[in-house]
């Protein structure tokens, strides 16, 4: 009932938005309202949830019967913390854009709370149809988010970011008919395992489209340049995090054998993603052309930990799926308010930052260095889950992790110094203005998360895959149950 | 000389918009000048209203088929619940012709009269059971269709609308009759079901039959390679007329078609079903390329419906009760989605006064929400994304190519889905662009029709509304699907 709750409490704020001619600082309000409420359910859902136990606040009925299709959402340990994710990244992008001020205020928060719901509904989706439901329903508002309030060349950012997906995701559609029919049942728990490696590849593709991995991220630095900040945060920090569940509760459960059979191609491009988008990263020649590649990166990294298919590596994929929203979501943010201030990105016009901001220089040195990987750091201990993990499968693989790091430690250090330090860029005016309340208020408590996640990563680690989880994954990790 | 049993409740529904159809007629004639239009609108949807729920009714009824007026009609949910989707569709179209600009004429009441002539025939045709009461509503409901498309009589493309629909319909038409001609010819029987028992299985006249009835369908259902009529006939008719044909039309011809090959020619099965899923990879291919490039708003949709028309042809070629019924579910949604879209290009028309481009949307969203929001959800419907029932339909008949062994029909159903994107999600945009240029027509804020925007709110509801309620609908479907001879 809970999950429920969860999934529509955002869409009927969003309906009400809509409907209600409210002046723009009330629907931004209201949908702020809306997105803490949910922050504060999720927050008692933690509280109770037993993660020892069965799939909890799981509800079901029956959507249509002759093909066995049902409405069934639930928690698993590790869609609990993802969950978790979207109603704080959310509340985040929320209150940022209402910071900030949108024009057409109703649209864009009604589309914004819409999406929330829609994130939760792929993260608690334990059927096929409602999953495939919910994540296509992702890709309506962020269309419209992109291709109305984006930059300049937001069109042609839009057109190839719902190309892609779509594409993607259409053959995900024919791989679920066909997948579903077989089994006679869409329902995820009911379903068996199937070893046709064709449906693999189907629901592979759609994932890897949405996460992205190479060589399919063409839609990426557009979108990611082109998306108002905190649309950028929430698809970099929040939708690729859509196709780690997708990868985990479908690919990994429902196709243990073509998982095996494909996994070095996989890891192969996994570790060319990684390797690529830290050199790009490094290379690029703006903010979030930096975040954006880093993002290509890390997601690499994480369908690594998920292919590696072991204990180790689910839960660093779990825990860094966590620290990279979070980052992620913090450093665009970031990118947009130092965009406000100065009205560009490009390091070439950018430096000095530091002096007489120091709200800016702290909140931005601190998400560097835990996107850096510092040891202590959320990253950290993700990673190192996932390079252990991998290494089960060659130490190559590990060794090309670690040298990732070393790269994004590289990148992200260009990124602070170019802001920060340095000598004042042309385009920074010695007025502009350290970070505003209003602008800590949105970015202290994301940075306090990641800092949280960093002093008890085995928060994550330990209640991801335990009860009813470890079936999911039951073919490949050996978990205490 | 015996005269057969009539089953009063099997008719009721094609005898009450024929007589529905009469009153209007003399409504054009007696009422008073200022009146006519508003009295035979009102008069046609008491028609297709009460005949809403003689259909229901019949339905309701309808527990065991059977056959009645000496055979030749058939008394089964299948055809009552085709009639309940011409019957909806035609409801919203009253509405939507409300204020349709019908040229100097006073054409109000014979309008609606037509309308509600057509709709009887639709009406018969669905529950026709004969290869004369099939020809018969053919001709009953497209003459007047024909008419109805040149009723915008002072529009040169009505009348160009009118006159290709003519030939072209006239030639489908006989085709159709030819193969009936040749059916006959092969059995000496006219009965659907005598004809499935008398036809053996490589009768090549028999065969010969089979494909021209094929062909003859596809006319009227617009699926390609025979749908060369159906964008300039959808472009130059007026658009109330158009929104009736593009639902209305395609339902009868499906339903009907599917009823025919099913009940007539079951030896032929691999025959025919290897046909139509050459129908439907062609009209799937030729009506989404054919899309892309569309500036009208109106011929985008007609190549669209020509590609709908490929969809639904899939759930045909699975032959079976799946296929059946998603043939079934499918049409609701779609009907509302197309009536609903016409409806929106239909006030845009009448606010600007010419033929409306995918330009002509712009900023739409903003500047009448609901139409806008309506228009938006109909295209999303289109491309068969979720949260419509839009997407309910393809799921369905894609689950049901598969289960026939029809996989690779899956894989150009989703492929032909990819390049739909294209061009519905070019409508979307730009009802969200703001428009540089506000069009502001002469007189102030454009009309504000209560009647269209009804239908379209109608329309809306059954597309979303599909989505959530599939359980119910899809009875209603299985009930109806479950009685043709699978």
């Amino acid at each position: 009932m809970t999950t429920t709750l969860l999934i529509l409490l955002p869409l009927a704020g969003a309906l009400l938005v809509w409907l209600v001619p409210w002046s723009r600082f009330w629907a931004g309000s209201i949908a702020l309202l809306v997105a803490l409420v949910e922050v504060g359910i999720w927050v008692n859902v933690l509280r109770t949830f037993d993660f020892g136990g069965e799939l909890q606040h799981d509800q079901r009925f029956v959507w249509f019967s002759d093909l066995n299709v049902t409405y069934h959402v639930g928690l698993y340990g590790f869609s609990l913390w993802l969950v978790g994710l979207t109603v704080v990244v959310m509340a985040a992008a929320i209150a940022y854009a209402f910071w900030a001020g949108r024009d057409r205020a109703r649209a864009y928060f009604g589309l914004m709370l819409f999406l929330t719901g829609a994130v939760v509904g792929v993260f608690a989706a334990q059927d096929l149809i409602v999953f495939y439901a919910a994540f296509e329903a992702m890709l309506i508002p962020l269309y419209v988010l992109v291709g109305v309030w984006g930059g300049p060349n937001r069109r042609a950012a839009t057109l190839k970011f719902v190309i892609y997906t779509i594409a993607g995701s259409l053959l995900m559609l024919a791989a679920i008919v066909v997948y579903g029919v077989e089994q006679g049942t869409f329902n995820l728990v009911d379903a068996g395992t199937s070893a046709s490696p064709w449906l693999f590849l189907g629901f592979l593709v759609a994932f890897a489209v949405k996460a992205p991995l190479f060589p399919l991220h063409g839609w990426l630095p557009d979108a990611y340049r082109q998306a108002p900040p905190e649309v950028a945060a929430v698809l970099s920090g929040l939708v690729s995090k859509a196709a780690v569940y997708g990868l985990i509760r479908i690919v990994l459960a429902k196709f243990p054998e073509p998982a095996q059979d494909f996994l070095v191609p996989i890891l192969v491009l996994a570790a060319a993603g990684l390797v690529y988008g830290s050199l790009v990263a490094f290379r690029a020649p703006d903010l979030r052309g930096v975040v954006a590649y880093s993002s290509l990166g890390q997601m690499s990294l994480i369908t690594m930990g998920v292919f590696a298919l072991n204990g180790a590596g689910l839960n660093g994929a779990i825990l860094h799926s966590l620290a990279h929203g979070l980052v992620s979501t913090t450093l665009f943010l970031l990118a947009g308010a130092i965009e406000r201030r100065t009205s560009t990105g490009e390091f070439a016009l950018l430096g000095g930052m530091a002096r007489g901001r120091p709200a800016l220089a702290t909140l931005l040195l601190a998400t560097g260095v835990i996107a850096l990987a510092v040891p202590g750091s959320a990253s950290f201990a993700g990673e190192f889950l996932i390079l252990s993990g991998v290494f089960d499968h060659g130490w190559a693989w590990s060794a090309i992790g670690a040298g990732a790091i070393v790269l994004a430690a590289m990148y992200m250090l260009r990124l602070i110094s170019g802001v920060l330090h340095e000598r004042p860029g042309s385009a920074v005016p010695d007025a502009a203005l350290d970070l505003r309340p209003g602008e800590l208020a949105v970015l202290v408590p994301l940075v306090a998360c990641l800092l949280a996640l960093s002093a008890w990563p085995a928060a994550v680690t330990d209640r991801s895959f335990t009860g009813a989880a470890t079936e999911v994954v039951r073919d490949f990790a050996e978990f205490p149950r | 000389m015996r005269t057969p049993d009539l089953d009063w409740l099997a008719l009721s529904p094609t005898l009450w918009l024929l007589g529905a159809s009469c009153v209007a007629l003399l409504a054009a004639v007696f009422l008073p000048r200022g009146t006519r239009r508003a009295g035979g609108a009102v008069v046609c949807g008491a028609g297709f209203a009460g005949a809403l729920a003689l259909a229901a009714i019949l339905y309701v009824d309808a527990d065991a088929a059977r056959t009645v007026v000496a055979d030749t009609f058939a008394r089964d949910r299948f055809a009552a619940l085709a009639a309940l989707i011409v019957c909806g569709t035609g409801l919203l179209t009253v509405l939507l012709a409300w204020n349709e600009r019908l040229g100097r004429g006073e054409f109000g009441g014979e309008f609606f009269s037509l309308l509600a002539a057509a709709g009887a025939g639709m009406v018969f045709i669905v529950g026709a059971n004969d290869l004369m009461t099939i020809f018969l509503g053919l001709e009953w409901f497209s003459i007047s269709l024909y008419v109805l498309c040149a009723v915008g009589g002072d529009r040169l493309p009505s009348l160009e609308a009118s006159l290709k629909y003519l030939v072209v319909g006239s030639f489908g038409s006989a085709v159709l009759l030819f193969g009936f001609a040749l059916v006959y010819g092969a059995t000496g029987e006219l009965e659907l079901t005598a004809i499935g028992q008398a036809l053996g299985e490589g009768e090549a006249m028999g065969l010969a039959g089979l494909a021209f009835v094929l062909a003859g369908f596809a006319f009227k259902a617009s699926a390609a390679p025979f749908h060369m009529w159906t964008p300039d006939v959808y472009e130059g008719a007026p658009t109330s007329v158009t929104a009736f044909m593009s639902a209305a039309t395609k339902t009868v011809a499906l339903a009907v078609a599917l009823r025919v090959l099913v009940t007539a020619f079951p030896e032929q099965t691999e025959l025919w079903t290897a046909a139509a899923a050459a129908l439907a990879v062609a009209s799937l291919a030729i009506g989404n390329l054919a899309a892309l490039v569309q500036r009208g708003v109106k011929r985008m949709l007609a190549y669209s419906s020509v590609s709908h028309a490929g969809f639904m042809l899939i759930g045909v070629v699975a032959a079976s009760e799946l296929g059946g019924r998603a043939l079934l579910y499918y049409l609701i949604p779609y009907s509302a989605m197309s009536v609903g879209a016409f409806a929106v290009v239909a006030a845009r028309e009448r606010e600007l006064g010419r033929e409306v481009t995918i330009d002509d949307l712009r900023g739409m969203l903003w500047e009448r929400p609901l139409l806008g929001v309506s228009m938006w959800t109909f295209m999303i419907g289109f491309a068969g994304l979720p949260l419509t029932g839009g997407f309910i339909g393809k799921f369905y008949v894609f689950s049901a190519a598969h289960e026939a062994g029809w996989t690779w029909l899956v894989i150009v159903g989703v492929a032909a889905t990819a390049v739909s994107l294209y061009y519905y999600l070019r409508v979307v945009l730009a009802l969200w662009t703001t428009p540089e240029l506000r069009v502001a027509p002469v007189g102030g804020s454009p009309p504000r029709e209560a009647a269209l925007q009804t239908a379209v709110a109608a329309c809306l509801a059954v597309t979303v509304g599909s989505f959530f309620a599939v359980q119910p609908l899809i009875d209603l479907a299985q009930r109806a699907a479950d009685q043709l001879p699978f």
